[in-house]
């Protein structure tokens, strides 16, 4: 396609820069694993559940192994070798939890041996995990192959936030039947820093449904019913970020979700979370994704909410190059990077639409086989609901001229209420309008050779190679910790969450890394 | 020039409205009478229905047309008007300088489980908003951004170590009226920490808040939508440096 004329030599010196910027920070999550991390090589070893209080299994049983042996060991070790020493069978972790959460088992590291029988028990349980999450990936294919994908690009992407699983259904539902092709459930405010999964059914949320595994398998159920009627696969999203990132992804391959927000710093930018916590974190949970098959959703369009969204557009550039090469290093596919952008520029800027066209169509073919996810105006949304269907009128024609892979639809009341019923009929229409009209248009949308655009994009690029040369000299976290990145300062020794991180031991065993790694 | 005014359409008088909204019924012409009933009970008479098209299954969508005989007493009307002098950084810089003899410490949070930091940051950050720069550019004033999510008892801890002057909180949230529940929270946990001449000046800010409830909800003052950062220095500077 080409149509930017950008420096091939310039395009991979960025790439190698990233790669360059990234590596220590792989090496970092290689060496280090988290509680989160842990819980969910539990999870997909079967354990379920939750006591009496809500708190589930698997914190009570890693809290209790951590208690004992901490946490450098890795806790698949100690819990199949209590397992066997408590003569339960390998189906039998949740008891086993329910035992350590009443102090009743003792941990240890086994050697010799016991760590031998231990270490293939553990393989064995979680390799069923993973096999479960391969087969909900094959029965994806399927009813894909039997429904169909969406007729056009993008995939129109709506959200549902009712707070109550139950309301968010019927909602979803009639989302669908209006033509959204992806169904986000917005989880409830505050879910990011809650360092466990809540359990069950849930009906009282703020500003959005937690996620569950229950409500995961209710929605992607009440999908699959629409999916038949419509007779094209409905995708459904929810959120692996935050405290609980990998175990969300581990849930969501279970129960076959389609795309999860997924970004390498959003957590730290954004909520605060210690830097080394969300990057190991997010190694696991992108190998998860990668082997469910799963399209993450990257969060750049988060940076230009908070800082200017043509002085820092580069950012959102390297954010990408980042995300893309931890994306790769994981595992993941080309087709599953929904690396993300958006259309935020102050609508008063002199010839805003063509700087943000220039900015869309540079990632565009910066990532020529990802499938960008295009968000719409929030920043410079006022409460005009008649100028906000206009710009957000204008946000589908960019997605539409720049060939963009998934369309978030934008809201005229953005900033003044959740959408109302109507408000996403009229937000529907409108991109039903602007994609009925010029959905092609990216086909004969070829910017002046010179012109504006050309000139536009090749200089956010380069400003985004200067930065990456600045962070790779200086390294990634330390560009982090001084606020690179959506203004915001991040030492990586600070952040929710520090306290469930450990330097691996040398006999540190994970039974799940080692299954995704090898295949 | 008289107080009293009628809406404007496109003639001085004509009482001209328009509404929008919907019905949870299917389109047909009795949805359509319907929706000229509710016009009619809100006073808008006659009504005119131009637009009428069903959702989904059960609800149909109206836009509706038409005068209304209210008249409104501009002279009547109560609202909170701005009772500080604007100032510019470098004059609150000059003030708070001659006036406190030392830094002004400000704290800022997202209390509760609102994570939507938009608000504080526009107004604490050094980018700030529509051009404006944020609190931390001021020379003289010391800000600590907590952040989101922050729990009371953080943000009182945070309050006392920082001898913060001010503590400014954002609420975006509205859901169950969860802005009101942590602003009074908020409020009643400085009350009960500190004896009030010790407290620090109160203040929250957010998109849905009425300006008016400040005493309801024990603060000192409520910022509401498009507040800039040079208004909250204006009133620190007003409120906690004598001239």
């Amino acid at each position: 396609m080409a149509k930017l004329d950008l420096d091939p030599a310039l395009v991979s010196r960025a790439r190698e820069l990233a790669r360059r910027a990234g590596q220590p920070v792989v090496d970092l999550a290689r060496s280090h694993t988290t509680v989160s991390v842990e819980r969910a090589v539990l999870r997909l070893a079967g354990v379920t559940g939750a006591d009496p209080d809500g708190i589930p299994w698997v914190n009570r049983l890693v809290d209790a192994v951590v208690d004992e042996v901490g946490l450098e060991h890795g806790v698949a070790l100690p819990v199949f070798d209590a397992l066997a020493r408590e003569g339960l069978p390998a189906g039998d972790l949740t008891l086993l939890a329910q035992k350590a959460a009443a102090g009743s088992v003792r941990f240890g590291v086994p050697t010799g041996k016991a760590a031998t029988a231990a270490r293939k028990v553990a393989s064995k349980a979680t390799g069923a995990g993973l096999k479960a999450i391969d087969r909900r990936r094959a029965e994806r294919d399927r009813l894909i192959k039997r429904f169909g994908d969406p007729k056009q690009r993008p995939w129109i992407y709506l959200i549902v936030a009712t707070g109550d699983i139950y309301e968010d259904i019927p909602q979803a539902q009639a989302a669908a039947r209006a033509g959204a092709d992806v169904i986000a459930v917005i989880r409830s405010t505050g879910q990011s820093l809650l360092d466990y999964v809540p359990e069950g059914p849930t009906r009282e949320g703020f500003a959005g449904t937690y996620a569950t595994q229950e409500n995961f398998r209710l929605m992607r159920a009440a999908l699959d019913e629409s999916s038949r009627e419509l007779k094209r696969y409905v995708r459904l999203t929810n959120y692996a970020s935050g405290l609980c990132m990998p175990e969300m992804a581990t849930l969501a391959g279970l129960e076959r979700l389609d795309m999860m927000l997924n970004d390498s710093m959003y957590g730290i930018l954004f909520r605060d979370i210690n830097p080394i916590r969300t990057f190991v974190d997010q190694r696991f949970s992108r190998q998860v994704h990668a082997r469910a098959g799963i399209i993450i959703n990257t969060g750049e369009d988060n940076y230009l909410t908070t800082a200017d969204a043509v002085d820092e557009a580069h950012t959102v550039t390297v954010s990408q190059l980042l995300n893309e090469f931890f994306a790769h290093e994981a595992g993941l596919a080309n087709w599953q990077l929904g690396l993300g952008h958006a259309f935020e520029i102050n609508p008063e800027v002199p010839e805003s639409f063509r700087l943000e066209l220039a900015h869309a169509l540079l990632a565009r073919e910066l990532f020529p086989d990802a499938p960008l996810k295009w968000m719409p105006p929030t920043k410079h949304m006022t409460g005009d609901v008649f100028r906000g269907n206009l710009l957000d009128g204008f946000f589908n024609l960019a997605g539409a001229m720049t060939g963009q892979g998934i369309l978030l639809v934008g809201m005229m009341t953005e900033a003044v209420v959740t959408p109302w019923l109507s408000d996403r009929d009229i937000a529907l229409q409108n991109v039903r309008y602007v994609l009925g009209a010029a959905g092609g248009l990216h086909e004969d949308f070829v910017p002046a050779p010179g012109g504006f655009i050309q000139q536009r994009a090749n200089l956010v690029l380069a400003e985004a190679v200067r930065l990456l040369e600045k962070i790779e000299g200086d390294t990634l976290l330390q560009a982090i910790a001084e606020g690179t990145f959506g203004i915001m300062k991040r030492p990586a020794d600070r952040g929710k969450g520090l306290a469930g991180v450990a330097k691996h031991a040398d006999d540190y065993f994970n039974p799940a890394t080692e299954l995704l790694e090898a295949s | 020039m008289s107080d009293i005014v009628r809406p404007y359409g496109d003639t001085t008088g004509d009482g001209m409205v328009q509404l929008s909204f919907t019905l949870p019924i299917a389109h047909d012409k009795r949805a359509e009478g319907a929706a000229l009933q509710l016009a009619g009970k809100m006073g808008m008479d006659p009504a005119m229905l131009v637009h009428a098209k069903q959702m989904g299954d059960g609800f149909t969508f109206f836009v509706v047309y038409g005068r209304v005989n209210h008249l409104v007493d501009t002279s009547k009307v109560e609202v909170v008007e701005r009772d500080f002098p604007l100032l510019s950084a470098k004059e609150v810089n000059a003030l708070v300088k001659r006036g406190l003899r030392r830094k002004l410490s400000v704290v800022g949070a997202c209390i509760g489980t609102d994570a939507h930091t938009v608000g504080i940051d526009a107004i604490l950050n050094v980018k700030g908003i529509a051009g404006e720069k944020g609190l931390e550019y001021y020379r003289e004033l010391k800000v600590t951004n907590l952040g989101a999510q922050v729990t009371v008892p953080e943000l009182v801890a945070a309050a006392q170590r920082e001898r913060a002057d001010a503590v400014l909180v954002s609420q975006v949230v509205t859901q169950r009226d969860a802005h009101l529940h942590n602003t009074r929270e908020m409020s009643a946990a400085f009350r009960e920490a500190l004896p009030a001449d010790k407290r620090p000046l109160l203040v929250v800010g957010g998109p849905r808040f009425d300006e008016s409830m400040a005493g309801e909800l024990g603060v000192d003052r409520i910022f509401g939508r498009g507040t800039t950062p040079g208004e909250v220095a204006s009133y620190l500077v007003h409120e906690l440096v004598q001239p």
